[in-house]
């Protein structure tokens, strides 16, 4: 677990180069566009890992992690708000104003839902998520009903000689405030709260017999995993300079639930691929079409299938492959499956656009895909889908024979005397 | 008085209509463990496919049809889906149903677009069964209360009297018991799943026109029946039914009255000066906060007993 004492590459030295490398990207991408969409990846990073000290760490599925995000991010909104109004408080450190929201927010709240683990958990969260929500349409003062609430970052004066008046300053704030937050919750993962954690997730009964008390155990993980929503809240009502009540809603629970499970909550890392993979697919895939949440649900139920413990795990998977320099004899199988999955994926983004169009009532808007022109009502556009559908499902299930046998022999060289 | 019954008779019927639903939810939870994101899709399906069947056949026929595809729908999405992930343990599971029911909601969003459908009542029924003084009781509204109590009666009848039923009844405490004395446990499990599928659509298809038919009707009516099945006691079909009802009549009862903490107060002979956020509060009515009564209701529940109404052993 811990590299550091054994003097090798971990993970400890991931984080600091991921956070390096994050801080010297505005040298190399400097387009407004670019730099918003980073500062959403980073406010992601750091609600995803927040949420795989929930689910990842303690097994705890929460339906609800938003509803800390967003009073975390409320609390800073009006924070700013005052520091418009001529309180004095450096927007640096607001962050930390959400963070104890968030934290308060976790007594209040996490003290009951925490009674329960598992199943009752998930939809204890669910329904308290549901109360907040509603409690925060019937209070406009507070929450500002379906417009939320405003205020202007830049127009708090300097705050430790920054303005952030530009993307690029803000953006530096959320980066550094994203390094420190990893190292936070990383250092969390090995205090023996953490390790407990881990011990309950895995086993609660033998945990109970040792004499620790699950529930205790699992208030004080909600509690630092509260914390650490808080803090990406504020951090996002300082980004987008608006907080919604969406932006507590149930909606926004799942999208964080669905970010770390597509990265896979079993490593550390692996919320925060699935971060960076979900904003990308946000801001690219909505710009081109209005069908995205459809391929951002596939694209969870295939990780489901496919690789249950997210996609980080696939990294793990082939650790030891890479290891022996077999990797190569791997890639021609990965190579046919990957061109037969891309037909398949070609024929059902051709059917789920042109159902859109024709249902949109749009049949005069023509689709334009893979450079070609589609008629919507067409039977070429059918013919096309159909055909890349059959095509490709065949080739995927000619491809999965050819991946299995590849593996069987690079397992074969791997480890002579375990193949059956 | 006559305030009361019609509110009663309204309340009764959308509890029965809520049954339907945390009926196949909770059985599916006790018997198989797994918290079925995707069961209000269903309902969503039917009432979708009974406006779409209605528009080609009329409702009689879709009253049949809707719920028979839908419940196919289900036990397909457990053969070859669910069972799939049975061996990445109930957390899986749990993610590929929510991951489906994101998935249902997105197809109805493709195929019937954003906004709400035009799914009406049938004309014969689209008419005052009796008048109480100014209030009028519709004849659709009896109508649904008629098939709910049909449904809750074969469910019963299927459960307790039927071979199968009692092989149901079985694999809820005993899986492995079952499957030991020969019997088809992981069919019975699909059963079960396509059966809880088709009560759901059933419940689309007669309360898609009573509501509304729109692609948010999944998520609003879904965390509602969750309630009902946490203050039930999970896997208790007892439970959910007295949680169904009480919740029906609640929502019902506190969306028809204008009561309010300023009223309330008031009557108190309480004239207070409330300023603030306090009276931001003071002058929310309940009728606007019968949104919020079921979720009140859960954490006073957990509170206070919490393994539910009718639940009998606390899990961990």
């Amino acid at each position: 677990m811990n590299d550091i004492t054994r003097g090798r590459f971990g993970t400890l030295h991931l984080i600091l180069l991921f956070g390096l490398v994050a801080l010297s990207l505005p040298w190399f991408f400097s387009q407004e566009f670019i730099l918003s969409t980073l500062s959403s990846m980073g406010i992601a990073i750091v609600f995803a890992l927040s949420y795989s000290m929930l689910y990842g760490q303690a097994g705890m599925l929460s339906f609800g992690h938003a509803v800390y995000s967003g009073l975390g991010a409320y609390s800073a909104i009006h924070a700013l708000a005052a520091i418009n109004g001529g309180v004095t408080f450096p927007i640096t450190l607001l962050p930390l104003v959400g963070g104890l929201a968030g934290l308060v927010f976790g007594v209040l709240f996490g003290y009951l839902s925490t009674k329960r683990a598992g199943t009752p958990f998930a939809m204890i969260t669910l329904g308290l998520s549901e109360l907040v929500s509603a409690y925060a349409y019937m209070m406009p003062g507070l929450f500002g009903g379906e417009l939320g609430i405003s205020a202007n970052r830049a127009a708090g004066g300097l705050s430790w000689g920054v303005t952030y008046a530009t993307q690029a300053q803000v953006y530096y704030l959320i980066a550094g405030w994203m390094l420190m937050c990893m190292l936070a919750m990383y250092a969390f993962f090995q205090t023996p709260l953490g390790t407990i954690a881990n011990a309950l997730r895995d086993n609660a009964e033998r945990l109970r017999f040792v004499g620790y008390d699950a529930h205790t155990v699992r208030f004080r993980v909600h509690l630092a995993a509260s914390f650490f929503a808080g803090i990406a809240g504020a951090l996002s009502a300082i980004n987008y300079e608006i907080v919604t009540i969406d932006s507590m809603g149930v909606a926004a629970s799942g999208m964080v639930m669905l970010m770390t499970v597509i990265g896979g909550a079993g490593s550390f890392f692996g919320p925060v691929l699935g971060a960076v993979i979900v904003t990308l697919l946000q801001t690219t895939v909505s710009a081109y079409t209005h069908a995205w949440p459809f391929y951002f649900g596939l694209l969870f139920l295939v990780v489901i299938f496919c690789a249950p413990e997210g996609l980080s795990s696939l990294v793990r998977l082939h650790q030891p492959v890479w290891r022996a320099k077999s990797f190569a004899r791997l890639l021609p199988a990965y190579a046919v499956a990957l061109v037969s999955g891309l037909i398949v994926l070609a024929g059902i983004v051709a059917a789920v656009e042109a159902i859109y169009r024709f249902s949109d009532n749009a049949a005069a808007s023509m689709l334009v895909l893979f450079g070609t022109v589609f008629s919507p009502v067409s039977a070429a556009t059918w013919i096309f889908s159909g055909s890349a559908l059959a095509l490709g499902a065949a080739l995927l299930l000619a491809s999965t024979l050819y991946v299995k046998s590849s593996w069987k022999a690079v397992l074969a060289r791997l480890e002579p005397s375990n193949v059956d | 008085m006559d305030f009361l019954i019609v509110s009663l008779l309204n309340g009764l019927s959308y509890g029965l209509l809520l049954f339907m639903l945390s009926s196949g939810l909770t059985l599916i939870l006790g018997m198989m463990g797994v918290l079925n994101f995707a069961h209000t899709s269903f309902y969503m399906l039917g009432a979708y496919f009974g406006y779409q069947i209605s528009r080609w056949v009329g409702f009689w026929p879709a009253l049949l049809i809707a719920p028979l595809v839908v419940g196919g729908i289900g036990a397909l999405v457990e053969r070859f889906g669910l069972r799939r992930m049975h061996r990445y343990g109930h957390v899986a599971e749990l993610l590929f149903t929510f991951g489906l029911a994101f998935m249902i909601e997105e197809i109805v969003h493709l195929v019937w677009g954003r906004a709400p459908v035009e799914y009406r009542i049938p004309a014969a029924l689209d008419r005052t069964l009796f008048s109480l003084f100014q209030f009028q009781y519709s004849a659709y509204r009896a109508f649904m209360m008629l098939v709910s109590l049909v449904m809750l009666a074969v469910l019963y009848f299927g459960l307790t009297r039927s071979r199968t039923g009692l092989i149901i009844q079985a694999s809820l405490t005993h899986p492995q018991a079952v499957e030991a004395l020969g019997h088809n446990v992981p069919r019975t499990f699909m059963l079960v799943f396509g059966g809880g599928s088709a009560l759901a659509g059933l419940a689309g298809v007669i309360g898609g026109n009573a509501f509304i038919t729109e692609p948010g009707m999944a998520a609003a009516v879904g965390s509602i029946v969750f309630v009902i099945v946490v203050v039930g006691g999970m896997g208790s079909l007892y439970g959910a039914f007295i949680g169904s009802l009480l919740i029906g009549v609640l929502q019902t009862f506190s969306a028809a009255s204008d009561l309010s903490l300023r009223k309330l107060f008031e009557l108190a002979g309480m004239h207070a000066a409330l300023t603030g956020p306090t009276a931001e509060l003071a002058s929310v009515k309940l009728s606007q906060l019968a949104p919020i009564l079921p979720y009140f209701l859960l954490v006073a529940m957990l509170i206070l007993r919490p393994q539910g109404l009718m639940g009998i052993r606390e899990e961990e």
